[in-house]
């Protein structure tokens, strides 16, 4: 038999040996970190009063929700296993998936969840909406619970399970029992990440780290539902004020992704072969302009309607985006593509008609009162709205009067009810997310419960009675022609003027994997390919 | 010299007060309302009430600002209104990379203008004269920003010497400390510098007609040793002046610059608490900044009377 000599066996040994020890230590060695830029800098920690984006996609990252929607906006279980509606459709029975467990070990209970579900819905629009049909809340065991009502709905399914806006985040008794007055410092959820807190530095970065009992539903993901499968160790959050900096950090591989590319510096990484341009039309954004029904001119419905027929989107969307790939002209009220898009109207709102307007001028005889527009400058994607709309209500006929400010201001600004003449307003300008703009419940620019309701207060019991019915509808197809209803109705009274939708644009290097279309930012099911 | 000192701090105690309360007042008096950036539209009034309520926003201008006071006296600087987190821990957070930078900064800018201006004034009127002066009158004029996204350009992206963006603590090893430092320091130093050797230059000129120059040289003294002992070493009041306002203006210069480089400092902590009205945050940002010009006088003061004996308090 052949051997081989003590010399070489034995270095042939220590070999073999080093190279096990050495993958023994790979796994430690070969952390995977992803560093994203995104959209804004993470300062809060609670999801239920912090309503800024980034706080919800922080939660998605560390909490994690009782239901979700899928791809196809259908709801889905996500922490639960399942749901059972009575007989007589006034009450809903949740009951949790086994292996839940908070970041800090402990198991998930039914008490966590009705605690989550109470503190949220007192500050969710559509929370509220849910409150005033609910009866009580009951925890039958750790793991169900039920959900009763006072006449059958099943609107806590669709509250409960909307990715956007407050969207529903389960977090345990202890932190969901903290008045909404007082915010939530400290993270503990039983999402797929945990956040690293010694390494949070607010407005600065969010490192998180892989949740290692998380246990992802089998289901494959789709849309905000389905299986979280995290294939990364870490995923590093960093702020950079600066656009043009992340722009070069991403060329020079500093950085892996950024969340969303400011559309004047697209060319610059759409002419880089090391770097994946995508846009995603699920994170797109509806632009509005909301009119002040409570002053004059437009408490006149003749005049709020030479307004919409006054302003041309496609002079909308290229003041703000520029590149017809990234926008689209909609008159949709509740978001083209979504499942109550509808283009009913769109013959008034896509194409400037300057001429029709001020033949409507002319018929509510117009006596020429100051259209006092409030102008946020700080803002790329605000900065160039207000100037176009000025411009075409110039040209119908309107008088205009710019006030420009910091965004800040104008968010104070526009809570004032008093005539122009006194620091009040009659448009201001700004920008929705899709994916909230789809829910015509929780959408706010589309409620008209006067006083009570969103800036601009417009009043119009007939909108209201739409949407309380909405509220009670189970079927898709009669939910439908609500909404039709609902949109025929916004456009005539001009709730607000569809600006157009622009497409929110990411970047990544070519060594990732392409992230996950999702209407919401989302780091699972997401990792390096090594290319 | 202790009594004098004495005086000084007593006497910036109310500056400070003053400072204080103007910012105090003049931030409850804007529009913004931190309790409406943080919940949104969706919030009821009666929810955004809680919330003023529980920040403290719903009493009276007095009463906050007798509150803070009384806190700030005992070392309490209170909570930021958008993170909840204590604004000491804030503050101290991002004090390294700016304190690093201003340090660097304002090293550079002596150590490079103080000798550039000398030559200048030893050239006086000659081409390398206008050459010097030609550039510092370049580097003044040219936006900050500029500067930083040329030499990003070309020594970052182009020779990959220097990362684009970023800070990194000494903890974590000089090497990635100092090359993360290179290129914010090089872009605010530019300014400083292009200041501070004009004022040596003007400084060193004025002093070079003097009697003792003439009797320095003809005493056969070298014109380095002419130059560097006698010239500037006279001139060296107005060049502590400047270099101490160099300081000072560091702080509110460094925002651009931690902007662009991405450095997490106290310039960029101070646009963040404006932009979001985090009225505690900015109150002790500027009320440190006080502290810190006051100091500052304090010292340049100090140091006249060290550069030029006959400077007595």
């Amino acid at each position: 038999m052949f051997a081989l000599p003590w010399g070489v066996r034995r270095a042939a040994c220590i070999g073999v040996a080093g190279v096990v020890a050495a993958l023994g230590a790979f796994p430690a060695l070969a952390q995977t970190t992803v560093t994203a830029v995104m959209h804004a800098p993470l300062r809060g920690l609670d999801p239920v009063i912090n309503s800024q984006y980034i706080v919800r996609n922080y939660a998605y990252m560390v909490y994690d929700t009782l239901l979700a929607r899928d791809a196809a906006n259908k709801i889905r279980p996500q922490m639960a296993e399942r749901w059972t509606v009575s007989l007589d459709g006034k009450s809903i029975t949740f009951v949790l998936r086994d292996g839940l467990k908070w970041h800090d070990g402990t198991d998930v209970k039914a008490e966590d969840c009705v605690a989550s579900i109470r503190r949220w819905s007192a500050m969710d629009t559509m929370g509220q909406v849910m409150n005033t049909l609910l009866e009580g809340m009951t925890v039958v065991d750790d793991k169900t619970f039920e959900m009763k009502f006072k006449e059958p709905t099943e609107i806590a399914l669709t509250a409960l399970s909307k990715p956007s806006g407050l969207a529903a985040f389960m977090m345990p008794k202890r932190l969901a029992d903290t008045p909404v007055s007082e915010p939530i410092k400290e993270e503990l959820g039983s999402g797929p990440f945990r956040l690293v807190m010694s390494d949070f530095k607010p407005g600065v970065q969010a490192v998180f780290e892989k949740f290692k009992d998380y246990v992802p539903r089998s289901e494959p993901a789709s849309g905000m539902a389905g299986g979280k499968i995290v294939s990364v160790d870490r995923v590093k959050w960093v702020t950079m004020p600066d656009p043009m900096t992340a722009v070069n950090a991403l060329l020079s591989k500093e950085i892996d992704l950024i969340e969303y590319v400011p559309y004047d510096l697209l060319s610059i990484l759409e002419a880089n072969p090391g770097v994946v341009v995508k846009e995603s039309k699920l994170r797109g954004n509806q632009s509005i302009a909301r009119l002040n029904f409570s002053q004059s001119p437009f408490d006149n419905k003749l005049l709020r309607q030479a307004a919409l027929l006054a302003i041309d989107q496609k002079d909308q969307m290229q003041a703000q985006v520029g590149n017809p790939k990234y926008y689209k002209l909609c008159a949709a009220a509740f978001g083209c593509g979504g499942a109550y898009a509808s283009d009913i109207g769109a013959d008034k709102v896509i194409k400037g008609q300057p001429e029709k307007a001020a033949e409507l001028l002319k018929q509510a005889k117009y006596d020429g009162a100051p259209v006092v527009i409030l102008h946020a400058t700080d803002v790329p994607a605000f900065a160039a709205m207000a100037p176009v709309v000025a411009q075409a209500l110039r040209k119908a006929g309107f008088n205009v009067q710019m006030r420009s400010m910091d965004w800040q201001t104008v968010a104070v600004s526009r809570a004032s009810r008093a005539p122009v003449t006194n620091g009040g307003w009659s448009i201001f300008c700004t920008i929705n997310g899709l994916v909230d703009v789809g829910e015509p419940l929780g959408y706010n620019a589309a409620s008209a419960s006067g006083k009570s309701g969103y800036f601009g207060w417009p009043d119009v019991p007939a909108i209201e009675e739409a949407r309380a019915k909405f509220a009670r509808t189970k079927d898709p197809e009669e939910l439908k022609t609500i909404a039709t209803d609902l949109q025929r109705r916004i456009l005539d009274e001009v709730l607000f003027i569809p600006l157009g939708e622009a497409y929110s644009v990411s970047a990544w290097r070519t060594d990732m994997a392409p992230p996950l279309d999702t209407p919401v930012a989302v780091f699972w099911n997401f990792t390096r390919t090594g290319k | 010299m202790a009594k004098y000192l004495f005086r000084r701090v007593l006497a910036s105690v109310p500056v400070l007060f003053v400072v204080a309360f103007i910012v105090f007042a003049l931030l409850r008096l804007s529009p913004g309302d931190p309790a409406m950036i943080l919940a949104g539209d969706g919030a009821t009034p009666a929810q955004l009430d809680a919330m003023r309520h529980s920040m403290g926003l719903d009493r009276g201008i007095i009463e906050q600002f007798v509150i803070w006071l009384s806190k700030v006296l005992r070392g309490d600087f209170g909570v930021s209104l958008i993170t909840g987190l204590p604004m000491r821990d804030l503050v101290l957070d991002r004090l390294g990379p700016s304190f690093a930078l201003c340090l660097s900064t304002i090293t550079l800018a002596v150590v490079v203008a103080i000798p550039v201006g000398v030559v200048a004034a030893w050239r006086q009127g000659r081409a390398l004269d206008r050459i010097i002066m030609s550039g510092s009158v370049m580097a003044f004029s040219v936006p900050v920003f500029i500067i930083g996204y040329v030499l990003i350009l070309l020594l970052s992206r182009g020779l990959g010497w220097f990362p684009v963006q970023g800070y990194r603590p000494l903890s974590e090893g000089i090497g990635a400390f100092a090359l993360h430092l290179t290129l914010p320091t090089l872009t605010m130093s530019a300014p400083f510098i292009a200041v501070i050797s004009r004022i040596v230059r003007s400084s060193v000129i004025e002093v070079m007609g003097e009697d003792y120059i003439r009797t320095a040289r003809s005493k056969g003294l070298s014109e380095r040793g002419v130059l560097f002992k006698h010239a500037l070493g006279n001139a060296a009041v107005p060049i502590a002046t400047v270099v101490g306002l160099s300081i000072a203006l560091l702080l509110g210069g460094a925002v651009v610059t931690e902007s662009v480089f991405n450095i997490p400092g106290l310039g960029r902590l101070v646009l963040e608490a404006v932009l979001s009205r985090d009225f505690t945050a900015i109150q002790t940002l500027i009320l440190l900044s006080s502290v810190t010009y006051v100091v500052i006088n304090l010292a340049i003061d100090v140091l006249y009377s060290i550069l030029d004996p006959r400077i007595r308090y």
